[in-house]
């Protein structure tokens, strides 16, 4: 099932995908991502593990080789405008042992705004201290990275992508391993950022924290299986078509639950048939 | 005062003098750019780099031209295949850069083996001969030593930033594949600048031995950068000292000296040492009156509840 894309779209405003296959080599890992992301809307990307989620964050960044198609950001190539984009990279990308504080991380996200040779200002500083408070850890800005949770660690890598300040926010398994109030953190700038008009992607294996952060599904098993409004995607029968197999559907509290309800309950752990590899 | 002679007492040499400042030149260039190669895992490559540029030092030494720029063509060249190499997916990157480093190396002695004087030769560039350091191998190792620290510090942050989140240095448009080939090309000056003092098959220990002790003693890269320089320069002047009173080969003398300043580090760092964090378990695990156990993290913070 795809959801038909609106005729009329408002490029100026939008990030759109089209037809973007990107291929390691000679293998292709992901094809025919379709999309049109208004600004304000949360995109959960979902699939299995080596579906190819990652490689669509990093795709529209431009730093994985696209063999075909195109990802404008506001009517211009979005690698061309990759300081307007964000990025928050898997955990796994992180040397977390590197003798950097907290202070230190979050100033990276400024470094496209200051560039080659500059030097950060009083106003990259104030920024920094800004969004240390927004996911609340301003009191541990002299603190080292390594000696942090992996929670907080999560934190100062939401922390660094707001001091960016850019138009759209990519977080690539933003949920996995940390804890309760983290993820309520993330959950409320994720809210905020939308509600400032910035386009959101969040790459995720756990659909519970999908269906509650986004608006709307890119379900992606090495092609693009559908995209579309939640109520329309996070359905039994498309997840078993991204997945490859049956789901379960758990329902959550609050929400309406889709078909083939068997049980109810807050947090659930959906294990998913589908290949495992990566 | 006989503790000022044992120190100026060498110093009445030219040859001493001009040693001391190739020692101190080299310690603080290997000991500042060590700190990414340690952080980055680049121990290795900068094994590899320092076999690579025998024969461009063979090469110019037999027809008679300066060595210096005779090693640096052959590190820029070593960096460039390394850097693409690494990007080829078939080949692994170790089992490409052993290949690469190993022919070379072995380039490097056949060649040299048709010299009239090839052992002491071979010697002198294998470990090194400090105390045959001339006015112009100063300058030289100078010049390069000042361009190596001069870009350490004017891509400070990119360096930092590629260091350590490689994929999001990517993101930000960072080029990472020619500041990767920067640093290999800085490595490959750093090694040239040390070769006289160290010799070719020691240079690794320099590149890696200051900057690691210092790791074991800061968690903040600027520090780690100036300690290990620091280390490095310490190790240098002390090593050659030693070599002095002893009569004993300077540059393995140096490696020696940083190396036991490794080994110190490793047991008595204030908050990583082996024996320290030893001593600071048994105090908690005896529950001194003056101890205090804290937790880093609110979230983990719990009552202890004994059984």
């Amino acid at each position: 099932m795809i959801a038909t894309t609106p005729v009329t779209v408002d490029h100026e405003n939008c990030l759109v995908i089209r037809d973007l296959t990107v291929a390691y080599g000679r293998k292709v890992v992901l094809e025919g991502v379709q999309a049109d992301i208004r600004r304000g809307q949360v995109v959960g990307v979902v699939g299995p593990n080596g579906g190819g989620k990652s490689t669509l964050l990093k795709a529209i960044l431009g730093i994985v080789p696209a063999v075909s198609g195109s990802v404008m950001l506001f009517g211009k190539p979005a690698d061309k405008c990759r300081s307007r984009i964000a990025y928050v990279p898997q955990r796994e990308e992180v040397d977390w042992e590197f003798p950097v504080t907290v202070h230190d991380v979050v100033m990276m996200g400024r470094y496209p705004h200051t560039g080659w040779l500059r030097r950060n200002t009083a106003n990259d500083r104030r920024i920094a201290d800004e969004v240390l408070r927004q996911v609340d850890m301003a009191e541990y800005s002299g603190q080292q990275i390594g000696q942090l949770s992996g929670g907080q660690q999560q934190r100062v890598f939401i922390a660094r992508a707001l001091a960016q300040e850019g138009d759209v926010l990519l977080l690539d398994e933003p949920m996995s391993g940390i804890d309760a109030s983290t993820q309520d953190i993330i959950l409320r700038v994720i809210e905020e950022q939308s509600q400032a008009g910035k386009i959101i992607l969040l790459a995720t294996h756990d659909l519970v924290s999908a269906s509650c952060a986004c608006d709307c599904l890119c379900c992606v098993n090495e092609r693009m299986v559908s995209y579309g409004p939640l109520a329309e995607t996070y359905t039994s029968e498309n997840l078993a078509a991204t997945y490859g197999g049956p789901v379960i559907m758990l329902g959550r509290a609050g929400a309406p639950v889709p078909a083939h309800t068997h049980h109810t309950g807050d947090h659930t752990h959906h294990h998913l048939p589908g290949p495992e590899r990566t | 005062m006989a503790g000022i002679d044992y120190l100026t007492d060498p110093l009445q040499y030219d040859f001493m003098k001009r040693a001391l400042v190739e020692v101190i030149l080299m310690g603080a260039v290997t000991g500042a750019i060590g700190a990414y190669i340690v952080l980055r895992g680049l121990a290795f490559i900068g094994d590899a780099l320092s076999h690579a540029i025998f024969p461009g030092i063979v090469i110019a030494f037999l027809l008679g031209q300066g060595i210096f720029f005779g090693a640096l063509i052959f590190g820029i060249l070593t960096s460039i295949s390394i850097g693409i190499v690494s990007t080829s997916q078939r080949v692994k990157e170790d089992s490409a850069i052993g290949v690469l480093f190993a022919g070379s190396f072995a380039l490097g002695i056949v060649l040299i083996s048709s010299s009239k004087n090839f052992t002491r030769d071979l010697a002198s560039f294998l470990f090194g001969n400090v105390l045959g350091v001339t006015t112009h191998d100063i300058v030289l190792s100078a010049i390069a030593g000042a361009v190596v620290i001069v870009l350490i510090a004017v891509f400070y942050r990119e360096l930092l930033i590629t260091s350590f989140d490689r994929a999001g240095a990517e993101a930000m448009g960072l080029p990472v594949l020619v500041l990767d080939l920067m640093l290999l090309v800085l490595i490959s000056l750093t090694i040239v600048v040390s070769l006289r003092a160290v010799g070719n098959i020691l240079v690794v220990a320099m590149l890696v031995t200051p900057a690691a002790t210092a790791r074991l003693l800061t968690d903040r890269l600027p520090v780690m950068i100036g300690l290990g320089a620091l280390i490095g320069v310490v190790s240098g002047i002390v090593g050659l000292y030693v070599s002095y009173y002893n009569d004993v080969a300077a540059g393995g003398t140096i490696v020696l000296v940083a190396t036991a300043a490794f080994g110190l580090a490793w047991l008595f760092a204030p908050n990583t040492g082996y024996v320290t964090t030893r001593v600071v378990k048994r105090r908690v695990a005896a529950g001194g009156p003056e101890t205090t156990i804290l937790f880093e993290s609110p979230e983990i913070q719990q009552p202890h509840e004994s059984a």
